[in-house]
């Protein structure tokens, strides 16, 4: 069991939860996840770990409300518990001086990308952020993102905020400005990575992408998350969740992340039908 | 053999097997609930008369664990079931989950007199029933266990991972004093009996209640930790306990390497039967959260009891059609003959000696058929069973929705790859020493489908036995001696 110490609506459908577990708190590294179970029957699902505090033993979770399990979490209370929180899980990112580092991030992306914005710049690395979102709304942790990295650029897709356009026009930008960076870390939705990754593949720049794929123990043990890297069949949560992206075959992970698309609605639907007022009231309506 | 009571040998040899009662297949097969329903008392003690209780009771040493089985059978015969029970459970403390799962036409009933007598596997003393049935009994009429009035050593044990090798040693360590955790990286112990083996042959109830059990012996059992990702063993050495046992098991799936095997609707066996048992898809969207894809043709690749459950796990939910394929013939099927039987009454299809070459999909990506080969056997390989080999220009398509993978699963990585003092044979399983389960490291031991690779409850559990001797050893002792077996291969006779 893990206590909610908060769970805060930080942008539409976006909460910032704050959970007591101390183990993955003192042992986690950047790059690594969770498997949350919210409660009994609840399905377990992969998060990333967007910040943690050692000495008060808590971990943060950034998550977008996307169907039944995260609903469900968003209408949980500060002192309720999750039942299950295992991790840390997943090979850390490997972090050391590369020189010129960009941290791509796209809409609920950026919070896996600020533990690893963080330690990229704790390397000694010069670190630019580049953040995307669909509208100024949807903009997560600029701020924080802005206290730890040399200098952000924010685009956002309707101009609302920042420049309008896409991460990949930003960092296109960048790559052209002759401060070329010598790593770029992408972590958004499947299609921006997908994006990014053949921009960084004809510049030529090392690209790291993080995935988020479908995922039942999180341990190596059913397969559930394997995605085609360089040809090769590789299990996200134990070989990654960060793999070389200019070798994974994002098409074939689109696909497979629409397994259970009929399903999920149909299990958010229902649950969206009793809990349609409380779900508006804390702004957790899933968008699409 | 000896007469017995007023029966000759010769009578009892007539008398025919007690059946185990059944849900019907056309009924079971729209549940979940367990398919064997256990004898009543008057059954067993029916069957416990068919027993000769030889003098020689080679069913013994038909046993991984060496049960007493003619003196159990003995109280059973005398409606003392109770005590028999407890004779079971010197050397078995899993009896009502080895009952439904252990393969004794493997083991006791194969080596059995009456069996030999009868030439006849399925005229054996259904020495399984008996032992499920005991256990059953006792867990209804004295289900608290009696806790040892023993001297607590204060000395501490850590146990990674709950199945039933890990559960036999916490079990057995704590019954000799031992300070004793259990860490489980899912959120509920049992290992491979939640997570793998289906409701329909292992009731999840029974489980919880050995794990009860376990902790009114006073062990702790600690849930979502992976031991090897978050602590390692030198942290857990590190935390004041004395000794580990590995019992991670076999939960690595092994895909075929086939074109289309990542397709949607394709899934290893671990995955299927996790969704449909650890996380109750059965039930969703109601009780449960965890979807799976319900397939209307279902083809599952594989001949053991893991293919037999993804197979009837697929029927139960709703599909149509569901087919093993499997490359050899039904002779050499791993599986027990009861689970083969069980998946056939229920109208799963056995395509034997065909093997799966490629699973097509549409321009979705989702699963719609498996194109396969028609096999023969050859000479017999490394395993004694001989080798299939495909025939030339055999080729055909049978229509899918869903794909399972059970042909096998390899060692769980996650230990051996962050302590790398633990040495590993090339398929990644542990190296322990066979007489005690020591490892390379000193204060390690493992046991189980980790060390022997996918196994039986059954041996993993006499794997946890020998090593919590060794344990126990080593804590009075505090001698570490290196064991020649570890080192060496017996030299070839």
């Amino acid at each position: 069991m893990a206590a909610i110490l908060t769970n805060d609506n930080i942008a539409p459908a976006v909460f910032r939860m704050v959970v007591v577990a101390p183990e993955v708190a003192r042992s986690r590294r950047a790059g690594q996840f969770v498997i949350v179970r919210p409660g009994p029957g609840g399905e377990r699902i992969p998060l990333t770990i967007a910040d943690a505090d050692p000495e008060r033993g808590t971990i943060t979770l950034i998550y977008q409300v996307v169907g039944k399990t995260t609903a469900v979490m968003s209408l949980m209370d500060p002192g309720a518990e999750i039942a299950d929180v295992a991790g840390p899980l997943g090979q850390p990112t490997h972090v050391e001086r590369f020189g010129r580092v960009a941290c791509v991030g796209g809409g609920i992306g950026i919070a896996p990308l600020y533990p690893i914005a963080q330690a990229m710049k704790a390397a000694g690395n010069d670190v630019t952020a580049v953040l995307g979102a669909r509208t100024r709304d949807l903009l997560i942790l600029e701020p924080e993102m802005r206290a730890v990295v040399d200098r952000v650029v924010v685009v956002t897709d309707d101009g609302s905020y920042g420049a309008k356009g896409f991460v990949t026009d930003a960092l296109r930008g960048l790559i052209d400005s002759g401060e070329r960076p010598d790593l770029v870390v992408a972590i958004g939705p499947t299609i921006m990575m997908k994006m990014v990754s053949l921009l960084t593949k004809e510049a030529g720049v090392r690209t790291l992408v993080s995935l988020n794929t479908i995922m039942v123990d999180g341990t190596g043990m059913c397969g559930g998350c394997r995605v085609t890297v360089g040809g090769q069949v590789k299990f996200v949560c134990v070989d990654g969740p960060e793999f070389d992206g200019h070798q994974v075959d994002f098409d074939e992970m689109m696909k497979r992340l629409r397994t259970y698309r009929r399903q999920e609605a149909e299990s958010y639907e229902a649950f969206r039908t009793r809990h349609r007022c409380r779900l508006m009231e804390r702004n957790a309506e899933a968008r699409g | 053999m000896s007469d017995d009571g007023n029966l000759t040998a010769k009578q009892r040899l007539k008398i025919p097997p007690v059946p185990m009662p059944e849900q019907p297949a056309d009924v079971r097969r729209a549940n979940i609930r367990e398919v064997p329903l256990g004898y009543t008392p008057d059954q067993a003690v029916a069957e416990a008369e068919r027993c000769l209780m030889c003098k020689k009771p080679v069913c013994i040493q038909g046993c991984p664990v060496e049960v007493d089985i003619p003196h159990f059978i003995r109280l059973v015969r005398e409606r003392r079931f109770h005590e028999a029970a407890l004779v079971v459970k010197q050397t078995n403390v899993l009896p009502a989950v080895c009952g439904r799962v252990c393969p004794q036409e493997d083991q006791c009933q194969q080596v059995c007199t009456v069996t030999k007598s009868h030439k006849d596997i399925h005229r054996s003393v259904k020495i399984g029933n008996l032992e499920r049935f005991v256990a059953d009994w006792d867990l209804e009429h004295h289900p608290d266990i009696e806790v040892p009035d023993v001297r607590k050593t204060g000395r501490r044990v850590a146990i990674v991972g709950s199945g039933p090798a890990g559960l036999t040693a916490a079990g057995d360590l704590a019954r000799m004093g031992h300070d004793v955790t259990v860490f489980e990286a899912l959120h509920r112990p049992g290992g491979v009996l939640v997570y793998g083996i289906p409701e329909f042959r292992l009731p999840k109830a029974i489980v919880d209640r050995e794990v009860d059990n376990l902790r009114r012996l006073g062990v702790r059992i600690v849930c979502n930790v992976a031991i090897g990702k978050s602590r390692t063993l030198e942290d857990l050495f590190r935390e004041g306990y004395e000794a580990v046992f590995v019992g991670t098991g076999a939960g690595l799936p092994i895909f075929k390497k086939i074109p289309g095997e990542n397709l949607l609707g394709v899934y290893s066996a671990n995955e299927y039967l996790t969704r449909a048992n650890l996380m109750d898809a059965y039930n969703f969207p109601h009780a449960s959260d965890t979807p799976i894809i319900r397939g209307h043709n279902v083809v599952t690749f594989g001949g053991g009891n893991v293919a037999m459950d993804a197979a009837r796990t697929a029927l139960r939910l709703g599909a149509e059609t569901s087919t093993i394929l499997y490359r050899r013939s039904e002779k050499e099927m791993p599986a027990r003959l009861d689970e083969i039987a069980h998946a056939k009454e229920e109208g799963v299809v056995l395509r034997m000696l065909q093997d799966a070459i490629e699973i097509l999909g549409d321009e979705d990506g989702w699963v719609t058929g498996v194109r396969c080969l028609r096999m023969a056997l050859g000479e017999p390989d490394a395993s004694g069973r001989r080798r299939p080999v495909p025939i030339e220009g055999s080729e055909f398509v049978i229509p899918a929705d869903v794909v399972v993978v059970a042909i096998g699963n390899g060692p769980n990585p996650l230990v051996p790859k962050t302590s790398p003092e633990i040495r590993t044979n090339k398929w990644g399983n542990i190296v322990a020493d066979p007489r005690t389960g020591k490892t390379s490291m000193r204060g390690v031991w493992a046991g189980g489908d980790i060390v022997l690779g996918a196994a039986t409850v059954i041996l993993a559990m006499g794997e946890g036995r020998k090593a919590a001797r060794s344990i126990d050893e080593y804590l009075r002792t505090g001698v570490w001696e290196e064991s020649p077996a570890a080192e060496a291969a017996p030299a070839p006779a």
